[in-house]
């Protein structure tokens, strides 16, 4: 059964396209992860998911229904932004107001015991560490025992070992029969989580794939060098730059470009081989050829 | 009404409570202006001190549903919450409700004062059913105001909610004619107050709580802005979709 689904939505804030003919299924027990630079539509599309805003064209249900209709929201989970939690109320009272609008909630001990709050009950919750209020925002997501969660960039700005004990818990509920859609510009988080990954840039669809395949189009890396003349024409090349005597390449294989640099005949000096940023690489496969092929 | 509508007031409440100098700020003004301008000139004449008083309460009813709705929807619609409120399993119903109740209950907090100085420094008397009827009245009275506030609330920005509610209650309250006896207002106010809603809402506890007769444009302009402000705060509501950016 497909529990989230996006048909050609498109979304405009004023001049900026944020969504342009967006499609994506969501299945029952899937983990998607929704990879993308910042301003790449993430947050748009989860907010259409979740009902928080209208698509000016194209359709969006959740679990068969209307997400603006409160009664299908029922099976929804949804975490706050940490900075979005209510100063002045306690971890317990907050974690009961969630939990009053759902049939079955999880009761308060038990779910604080989980996301190691049990402790922090009574403490207001403008008091927390920014781990705390983050682990609270993400124990909301699951008080109403959902059947789909929407993560949107769910461990942005926490330490290692806080963000591994929330992969732990996102986990354990898939290995339960959740269905996750989880947004992420953090190619690891979506590799430690993820099955499928679909990837956005500018508002559109640029992939949608395996872990596996989506890593080989977004691990890539610079190699560059300084060279007289022009550049060397060379395999598994998805971007080729000068700028300040120098060329730089981006390809999802260095070792291979290196090879074949060496074995070429080019006059090169200085070469370094850098990993690029999640940015870069995707500005490399939006704008080359390649990636179209790939999303299609 | 739902068990969800008063969970949404209950924490409305809890987390006004958590800041009680937000209760002072509605309560200080009314209860100022009963200090300063009904005691000393209108305390020791029953009539006078009775229509008074009621004027300030509904002052009083205006400014903290102005502000509390328009004001605190404003600001609570820029924090990243009120869009995960959004996600959760409720409509509209539960929330314009439990903060209608909610702003219900500080505004009959804020009331005390005023009514406190009324009975204990002023001439100012009540017969028990005309304080009921008060009591009943000043919930009428406060709709218009509520809705407005949230109309407002819901359609402005922060800092442009905050500006529009200062700007109107001044004039409201003057041109009501709340600052002068019911037949000693000057001829231009006497003119305009019919129209505005301070007006019905005042001759509405008037007549509750003393022998007044109210005029008949003044309470078919009350519903009438009661049914537009309505109008808006639905409208404003169903377009809102959170803080907006161009």
């Amino acid at each position: 059964m497909i529990l989230a689904e996006a048909i050609e939505v498109s979304r405009r804030y004023g001049d900026v396209t944020a969504l342009d003919r967006v499609s994506l299924q969501v299945t029952e027990g899937e983990l998607v992860g929704l990879l993308g630079p910042n301003g790449a539509g993430k947050t748009t599309l989860a907010s259409l998911l979740t009902g928080v805003r209208r698509p000016d064209e194209g359709r969006v249900t959740l679990c068969g229904g209307d997400p603006r209709d409160p009664r299908t929201r029922q099976a929804l989970g949804v975490t706050p932004q940490e900075t979005g939690l209510p100063a002045t109320l306690r971890v317990g009272e907050v974690v009961d107001f969630v939990g009053a609008h759902y049939p079955n909630p999880v009761p308060r001990p038990e779910l604080l015991e989980q996301f190691g709050l049990a402790d922090l009950a009574k403490r207001q919750t403008g008091g927390l560490s920014g781990g705390q209020k983050r682990r609270l925002a993400i124990a909301l997501a699951f008080v109403g025992r959902p059947r789909i969660v929407v993560l949107d960039e769910p461990t942005t700005g926490l330490d290692v070992q806080s963000r591994r004990g929330l992969w732990d818990a996102i986990k354990a509920y898939h290995a339960g029969g959740g269905t996750v859609l989880l947004s992420s510009h953090y190619l690891e988080e979506i590799e430690a989580l993820a099955d499928r990954v679909v990837v956005l840039g500018r508002g559109r669809v640029l992939a949608d794939d395996t872990v596996t395949a989506v890593r080989g189009m977004v691990g890539v890396r610079r190699v560059s060098f300084a060279c007289d003349g022009e550049p060397p024409a060379l395999p598994g090349v998805v971007a080729v730059e000068q700028r300040d005597g120098r060329t730089h390449l981006l390809t999802p294989d260095s070792d291979a470009l290196v090879r074949a640099l060496v074995a070429s005949t080019v006059d090169f000096r200085d070469l370094e081989v850098a990993p690029t940023s999640l940015e870069e690489a995707f500005l490399a496969i939006t704008d080359s050829s390649d990636a179209v092929a790939l999303a299609a | 009404m739902s068990t969800l509508a008063l969970v949404h007031a209950r924490y409305q409440l809890l987390e006004t409570i958590r800041i009680p100098i937000a209760l002072i700020g509605s309560a200080f003004f009314p209860a100022a202006s009963m200090l300063f301008f009904v005691v000393p000139f209108a305390g020791d004449d029953p009539v006078a001190a009775t229509y008074a008083t009621a004027s300030m309460v509904t002052f009083s009813i205006m400014v903290s549903s102005l502000f509390t709705y328009g004001v605190g929807v404003a600001d609570d619609r820029s924090q990243p919450w009120d869009g995960y409120m959004r996600t959760l399993a409720a409509g509209a119903a539960p929330r314009f409700t439990g903060r209608i109740l909610a702003g219900m209950a500080m505004s009959l907090v804020s009331l005390v004062p005023v009514v406190l100085i009324g009975a204990l420094l002023t001439e100012a008397t009540v017969s028990a059913l005309g304080f009921v009827l008060g009591v009943a009245t000043v919930f009428v009275g406060a709709l218009p105001f509520t809705l407005m506030g949230l109309a407002i609330g819901y359609s402005l920005p922060l800092k442009a909610a905050l500006v529009v509610c200062q700007v109107i209650f001044f004039p409201l309250a003057f041109g009501g004619g709340l600052m002068s006896s019911p037949d000693q207002a000057p001829a231009f106010i006497a003119t305009i107050a019919p129209y505005l809603p301070t007006r019905g809402a005042v001759e509405l506890l008037w007549a509750a709580v003393a022998d007044f007769e109210p005029d008949a444009t003044s309470l078919v302009m009350l519903a009438v802005w009661t049914v537009v402000a309505g109008a808006v705060a639905v409208w404003a509501y169903r377009r809102d979709e959170g803080r907006r950016f161009r």
